[in-house]
């Protein structure tokens, strides 16, 4: 076993064990917090894979963004020491069953097909492509999903003052 | 950075986190931990994108690019939920599915 696969065994250990304590955890600020691990170690993957600015985009954006966001709101809106009820074991039970079905078949469906990996030399990955691409027009341009990106999260700026705003009665 | 490590590897460990996510979708009953697991479904959706990028067109950039807007996209969600969720909490004092059974007071 050389190193990138002991790393990549790592970063999937943790995804998959802090993902279980994720959905399974009895309270929220834990379950957060695990979530955070599975975010950290996603962005650990991408760092295998060579694309550094996804990698700190996933760090700065989802691990220091959206977890902070939740948490913030789990404390304004949970009690800390308090645990959730335990699930009905019928409820559970049919969701697992349910889960392992769809996983085990997708999971022979990847294993029964053959992939051709790509011949293609790697295109190099920096900052200056990254900005070029976002904002060209050209064959690798995606100008039109970043116009609309930026739409979106003006719409959505907008909409959720809107909607947490206090009402004046 | 890769040698050793299949394609496959990776397809699986996203399929494993997206199930993970969909059962806590189908279980949890607290409106936050129901945007968690959304989130571990999106994240592992976005695994795929760029494990498929890097191992089979590695000189075009696409599931770099559409990474980058599912996690804005992500985020958008995320702040437009937690408003939601505040403001249910302000009506019901509680987060909880069952709880907020009404649309309009």
């Amino acid at each position: 076993m050389n190193g990138n696969q002991f790393m990549f065994y790592m970063f999937a250990s943790v995804i998959i064990i802090s993902s279980i304590l994720t959905v399974t955890s009895r309270k929220i600020l834990r379950a957060a917090v695990y979530l955070l691990f599975v975010l950290v170690s996603t962005s650990g993957l991408y760092f295998m894979l060579n694309y550094q600015f996804l990698a700190a985009i996933q760090l700065t954006l989802y691990a220091g963004g959206i977890v902070v966001l939740i948490i913030f709101s789990i404390l304004l809106t949970s009690h800390i020491g308090e645990r959730f009820d335990l699930i009905k074991p019928q409820k559970s039970l049919f969701s697992a069953i349910a889960v392992i079905a769809g996983a085990v078949l997708c999971i022979i469906t990847i294993l029964n097909y053959k992939f051709s990996a790509g011949q293609a030399v790697a295109r190099e990955v920096n900052m200056n492509i990254i900005g070029k691409d976002l904002l060209s027009m050209e064959y690798n341009g995606f100008i039109l999903p970043f116009e609309v990106i930026s739409i979106l999260l003006l719409a959505a700026m907008i909409g959720s003052i809107v909607v947490a705003k206090k009402i004046k009665k | 950075m890769t040698e050793g490590i299949p394609l496959n590897y990776f397809l699986i460990l996203s399929t494993l986190m997206f199930f993970i996510g969909i059962y806590g979708f189908l279980t949890r009953r607290n409106l936050i931990t129901i945007l968690m697991s959304v989130e571990l479904i999106l994240n592992s959706v976005n695994i795929n994108f760029v494990a498929f990028n890097n191992y089979l067109y590695p000189d075009r950039l696409q599931g770099h690019f559409f990474t980058l807007f599912i996690i804005a996209v992500a985020a958008a969600e995320a702040a437009v939920a937690i408003a939601i969720i505040i403001n249910i909490y302000r009506n019901f004092k509680s987060i909880n599915v069952e709880d907020a059974n009404e649309m309009k007071y």
